[in-house]
């Protein structure tokens, strides 16, 4: 049913944004890549990857149980990420940067996670199984997003980009150097902990379209590629965002004309631009060394 | 006790944490752009004296006045700079960012774009920025991550960092800790050097008095509960030491000046749990 790709582009273009499901994933790529680029800098900058990736997992059981006692998925995403985040906020110790506290964090953050993934598979057997609504759960839906979908996305994405505006230098300053902000009165374990329920939120968000699995390609692979080719805060944060903008609409018009899952398209592109950008620092970097 | 231009001055001061009594009858006075040491063996509560001087630990006993008002109050003038800490070798975030969130990183908001063009009070900071920099001799590196910094480099951009408000206080947390020898010698010349040149007084807890001791205005030797100021020449004697330690104690002066405290209780072996009280700072 797609016409395939013709070398013109503006007949392709037209003919993909004839459809309302397509122009309705564009629109909510431009408001996740924005909001995934953002938070997963800092995320990635806080090395809370992982942190993320288990808020994510809960993500999973919390859509699975909200289908089974027949509410919709998303406020499962969002009760879960949000309640999982929470819970690793409160219980990890300290600001949660230094080396031994990002031991005992990443332990409980992995219980948290496993215990998760045991919730998910419980409830999907209660739910029958079905394995349909397991592959949405885990690689999500971009092309079924409706209009209500991409205004709660919105919604979501600029009260969570308002926030982080908001805190962003302190959470900058917390996250390089906690023991001098803690000294200049900046609150890190507060921030800390709005840091994670902002992030639970992303995930949630983003989940909802990427599936809980791939969340990371959106959140994590743009801002790596980004740190890896800047290390200037701003222009770096900037190229995570453009970053995101551009594997998410060039994944989505590949994955209309190939025929192929978003999941898998948006993530190669990310991928793809991620290795280019290593690449292209280590052919400098061997250059300069071989100058000087 | 008490003088109108002392920076900070504590009077007869005792702390104690967690019930247990690290130190008490400590005096000290210091003035503008003197150079002070808090010496010790390890575990004696040498950084306990700057929580108390940032006001996040209260003192037990007697009176501490911080740049003439109580600890903690006086907060934007004073430059901390907390035990060592090394910077990821992968954090991609730039020396001179991190001066910079010294001076504006307890701020709420982020910095518009191209806000250089237009504001006044954008461009003089970045003019701090760049001149503290200069100061502490780090141009040729601030632009780099700091991650691919070296222990020296690091330390002289967080010195900066410290130094960005122009603070009158400079409290450092044993800023030659984990330092090789030359870079230990650069960057006490260079606290002696901020000393002298801002007027700036600093306090400085340190593990190895060599390393500054030709610089240094005063001494404060905190011995298991004891304490004893002055002078380096008058603190750190046989006399002094013996009295303070409870055992024999002797002081030895090399042929290059340098000091050697022989026959203290303190057990090399220690040495690994140094920083175990890292962490309470985070709190």
């Amino acid at each position: 049913m797609n016409p395939g790709f013709t070398w013109n582009i503006i007949t392709d273009i037209q003919w993909m944004w004839s459809l309302p499901s397509m122009v309705n994933a564009f629109r909510a790529g431009l408001a996740v890549a924005l909001l995934a680029g953002v938070v997963g800098w800092f995320m990635v900058l806080r090395r809370q990857s992982f942190a993320g990736h288990s808020i994510a997992i809960t993500g999973f059981p919390g859509a699975a149980v909200a289908v089974y006692l027949g509410a919709s998925a998303t406020l499962g995403y969002f009760g879960f990420c949000v309640g999982s985040a929470l819970l690793i906020a409160v219980l990890a110790r300290g600001s949660g940067t230094g080396a031994g506290e990002r031991a005992h964090s990443s332990a409980l953050i992995a219980v948290v996670q496993a215990f998760a993934l045991a919730l998910g598979a419980v409830f999907l057997d209660l739910y029958g199984g079905f394995l349909s609504s397991t592959s949405a759960f885990l690689f999500g839906d971009f092309l079924g997003t409706t209009d209500a979908d991409v205004l709660t996305l919105v919604a979501v994405s600029l009260a969570v980009l308002v926030a982080m505006a908001v805190i962003g230098r302190r959470l900058l300053f917390a996250s390089i150097d906690p023991a001098v902000a803690v000294a200049r009165g900046v609150p890190v374990r507060a921030l800390n902990i709005l840091f994670l329920v902002l992030l639970g939120a992303t995930v949630a968000e983003v989940s909802k379209l990427t599936g809980s699995l791939l969340v990371f390609a959106l959140l994590v692979m743009p801002a790596a590629t980004a740190q890896v080719l800047t290390a200037r805060p701003g222009l770096s944060l900037l190229l995570t965002v453009v970053l995101g903008v551009f594997v998410t609409w060039f994944g989505l018009a590949w994955a209309y004309f190939g025929n192929q899952a978003t999941g898998f398209t948006i993530t190669s592109l990310a991928f793809a631009c991620y290795v280019l950008a290593y690449a292209a620092k280590s052919v400098r970097r061997s250059f300069r060394l071989g100058v000087a | 006790m008490t003088t109108d231009d002392a920076v900070l001055s504590l009077h007869d001061a005792a702390v104690s944490v967690g019930g247990r009594l690290l130190w008490s009858g400590v005096d000290l006075t210091v003035r503008p752009g003197e150079f002070v040491a808090v010496l010790g063996p390890n575990g004696v509560g040498k950084s306990t004296m700057i929580k108390v001087l940032l006001g996040t630990l209260p003192a037990a006993a007697g009176s501490v006045s911080v740049l003439g008002q109580r600890p903690g109050a006086a907060g934007e003038q004073i430059g901390y700079l907390p035990q060592r800490r090394n910077f990821d070798a992968s954090l991609r975030i730039r020396g001179v960012d991190v001066v910079r969130l010294g001076l504006d990183g307890d701020r709420w908001g982020v910095p518009l774009p191209f806000s250089r063009r237009f504001s006044a009070a954008r461009r003089a900071a970045d003019e701090r920025v760049r001149e503290v920099i200069d100061l502490v001799g780090a141009s040729a590196y601030a632009h780099r991550p700091i991650g691919e910094c070296s222990g020296g480099e690091q330390q002289r951009l967080l010195i900066a960092q410290a130094l960005v408000r122009k603070p009158r206080l400079l409290l450092l947390d044993e800023p030659l800790d984990s330092l090789d020898l030359p870079n230990q010698a650069g960057i006490a010349a260079l606290i002696h050097r901020i000393c002298v040149q801002e007027s700036v007084a600093v306090v400085m807890v340190a593990h190895d008095v060599n390393p500054i001791l030709s610089y240094l205005d005063r001494v404060v030797y905190i011995v298991g509960g004891g304490a004893a100021s002055g002078p380096a020449a008058e603190v750190i004697t046989t006399e002094t030491l013996t009295r303070l330690y409870g055992t024999p104690v002797e002081v030895l002066r090399a042929a290059d000046g340098r000091l050697v405290v022989v026959g203290g209780p303190e057990a090399p072996a220690l040495h690994t749990d140094r920083h175990g009280d890292r962490h309470e700072a985070l709190r």
